[in-house]
């Protein structure tokens, strides 16, 4: 589904990834693990097309098609999801507006029709439930005054709603307390399928033990320096990053 | 020129005029040196403003193909500053309420004027407005009767005439609203042909106590047109005015819109949004001039600038002594595409009371790169991301708007000069 080839990112000439390569099969769930400023959320943000990044090297495949050089909506539609850490708050933009706009450029580029009204928000409200979300959020503005858990949420329903081929979770336990934590996982586990990927971006090995991931990659320097299973990151729970860094720096 | 004589024959208007001329001679076309004109160069407008545009008449189907000038039943049309009966269509007007045009009302009963007339709009310090008292050949007077609710908002078309010679139109607008009674005024500024003219208009709103009146200002003037223009309220106890100022063509745009809060618990808030491209020029000075304890107001202006275009914002409150309990708060922002417009802003209180509440912000801001990103990895695409941040921003004024029918002409038109003089223009 996805695969990442020698990967080089930069901003304002600083080299942040260097040479990433990454396959990531559909039905699989991979987490990328990570000491603070190691890159994993550059990549995830070069992946979903933040054009304050420049790939200065490598490419980006979806399903065999070159992402590298598309805007960030054309990678939307193409079925590039990012849950992102911090989920911006847009206020005077309503969120029913926002979902049916998405919804509708994506369902466009699939040659489907638009829902009409009502399908939409049937559609929407099935989503609604899995994340405990408040029918009241689609009369709100996006995430405007919306809590730490409630934002995360929202992206969580959001990538229901969009239901990409490709999704990249960003730190999206940062800021959850337990309650709030399963919830967002239920919603990750609810898309689990055969014809999906999923990038889980994380510091801290407590996410995992709700989304349990079929391989562990940790990130340091702008590389992946160890690929393995589960007990990766339970190894990394335990003795923390500092060793995988002085062993990478031999 | 039967009508001027017998006007001009009357003392008190004889005065008015002479006094608008004398100050207006003493005062002359403000130069960028004046204090309150430093960012707003009118110097052009010297060589005519004098000169009054003669009469002409507009055909109806050409004024109906305006949807702005065909948004409401109720209205009244002046040409170049003259009432055009033709046009105009008054019926569907409850009783209580009158509508006339000014020249006729100071020709067969010019008496119950005499008290309100330039009573709200000083020619003190302000050229234009003594320029207009001087030289108006027209305008409406709106009257309604203590406890009457207009119901239906009442719509003034200034349609501008220009011909081969500059010339200026100096309309006059007067609105009395007496006790507990209830208005809606809509002025709009159209042109029907192209050229230079000179646009100034002064619209004085006596609101008695507890009345209730909503001016809803629309200047969409000709891309040659200069547009210059007073609304000046007087509030009694109690009444409320709001006002609403959307500006969105003319070369050069200046309005002078404020009120005096003359009674206990008067209240005001006056909303304004500017859209500005090109060469494009817009200056709002506003006041509250706060003269009585327990008056709220609040003021609200936004404003989209791109191309090499400026805004100029001036809020100026004042809160006289005894004032007390006066809870004031003025807001300006400004959201700039592109790289060359400007915008000045600038509070100016003025406080001699000291039990008060007075806040003001200003805001000069590019569309934000954190939200245009998020709309666009949700699949929204780039020109819709930023019109909708840009639709966002401006319907904080224009959903406010109480006229369904003005609303909807002015959120078409904004989705119209977005796709067709900001597309393409970088956030």
């Amino acid at each position: 589904m996805l695969k990442i080839e020698d990967l080089h990112a930069a901003v304002n000439g600083k080299e942040i990834l260097k040479g990433i390569d990454l396959t990531v099969n559909a039905g699989e769930v991979h987490a990328i693990m990570g000491p603070n400023g190691s890159g994993k959320s550059t990549l995830a943000q070069v992946l979903a097309g933040r054009e304050t990044y420049t790939i200065t090297q490598g490419r980006i495949l979806l399903e065999g098609k070159d992402l590298s050089g598309m805007q960030p909506e054309d990678r939307a539609r193409e079925g590039v999801f990012l849950a992102f850490q911090y989920p911006v708050e847009i206020p005077g933009v309503g969120n029913v507006y926002f979902l049916k706009a998405a919804l509708n450029a994506i369902r466009k580029h699939r040659g489907q029709d638009d829902l009409d009204a009502i399908d939409f928000l049937a559609y929407v409200r099935e989503k609604m439930k899995i994340v405990e979300m408040d029918e009241s959020f689609l009369n709100r503005s996006v995430n405007e005054g919306f809590s730490g858990g409630e934002k995360k949420r929202n992206e969580i329903f959001q990538m229901m709603v969009l239901d990409p081929k490709l999704a990249i979770l960003d730190e999206t336990d940062s800021g959850l307390d337990i309650d709030a934590l399963k919830i967002v996982a239920r919603g990750v586990n609810a898309m689990r399928s055969q014809q999906r990927a999923i990038v889980v971006v994380t510091h801290y090995q407590r996410l995992l033990d709700y989304i349990v991931p079929d391989h562990v990659h940790v990130l340091a320097d702008g590389r992946i320096v160890r690929s393995g299973d589960r007990s990766l990151a339970l190894e990394l729970e335990k003795k923390g990053y500092a060793w995988i860094e002085e062993e990478v720096a031999r | 020129m039967s009508r001027t004589a017998p006007v001009e024959a009357t003392g008190w208007l004889s005065r008015l005029r002479t006094d608008g001329r004398a100050r207006f001679d003493a005062l002359g076309i403000p130069k960028p040196t004046d204090e309150n004109w430093r960012q707003t160069n009118v110097q052009a407008v010297a060589p005519f403003a004098a000169t009054s545009a003669g009469p002409a008449s507009a055909s109806a189907a050409a004024l109906d193909a305006l949807p702005l000038a065909s948004a409401l039943p109720c209205r009244v049309v002046l040409v170049n500053g003259r009432f055009d009966e033709t046009l105009s269509s008054l019926s569907g007007l409850p009783r209580g309420v009158r509508v006339r045009s000014l020249a006729t009302a100071l020709l067969e009963s010019p008496e119950p004027l005499e008290p309100h007339l330039g009573h709200a709009a000083s020619v003190e310090n302000a050229p234009f407005v003594a320029l207009n008292t001087a030289l108006f050949a027209d305008g409406v007077v709106v009257t309604v009767d203590a406890g009457v609710d207009a119901a239906v908002p009442l719509h003034i078309v200034h349609v501008a005439l220009p011909g081969a010679a500059p010339a200026a139109i100096h309309a006059r607008t007067l609105v009395i609203a007496k006790d507990g009674s209830q208005v809606t005024v809509v002025e709009s500024f159209v042109a029907l042909s192209a050229g230079t003219y000179l646009t100034n208009a002064v619209t004085e709103i006596l609101a008695q106590p507890d009345a209730r009146v909503t001016h809803i200002k629309i200047q969409s003037e000709g891309p040659e047109g200069w547009h210059v223009a007073t609304v000046a309220g007087h509030q009694a106890r109690g009444a409320r005015i709001l006002s609403y100022n959307v500006s969105l063509g003319a070369a050069l745009a200046r309005n002078d819109i404020g009120s005096r809060l003359d009674g206990p618990g008067a209240e005001c808030r006056l909303y304004g949004f500017y859209l500005v491209d090109g060469e494009q020029h817009v200056d709002n000075h506003t006041w509250l001039d706060h003269a009585s304890p327990n008056c709220p107001s609040w003021e609200m202006y936004k404003g989209l600038l791109a191309g090499r275009s400026r805004a100029v914002f001036n809020g100026r409150i004042v809160v006289r002594e005894g004032a007390q309990k006066t809870d004031a708060k003025q807001s300006n922002k400004n959201l700039i595409l592109g790289d060359e417009a400007i915008v000045y802003t600038r509070p100016q209180l003025v406080i001699h009371a000291n039990d008060v509440k007075c806040t003001h912000g200003a805001t000069i801001g590019r569309l934000d790169e954190e939200s245009l990103f998020y709309l666009r990895t949700r699949g929204i695409g780039k020109d819709e991301a930023r019109n909708v941040l840009i639709r966002a921003f401006a319907d904080d004024v224009i959903d406010k708007i109480p006229v369904g029918a003005v609303r909807e002409i002015l959120v078409d038109t904004l989705h119209l000069r977005l796709e067709r003089d900001f597309r393409g223009i970088e956030a």
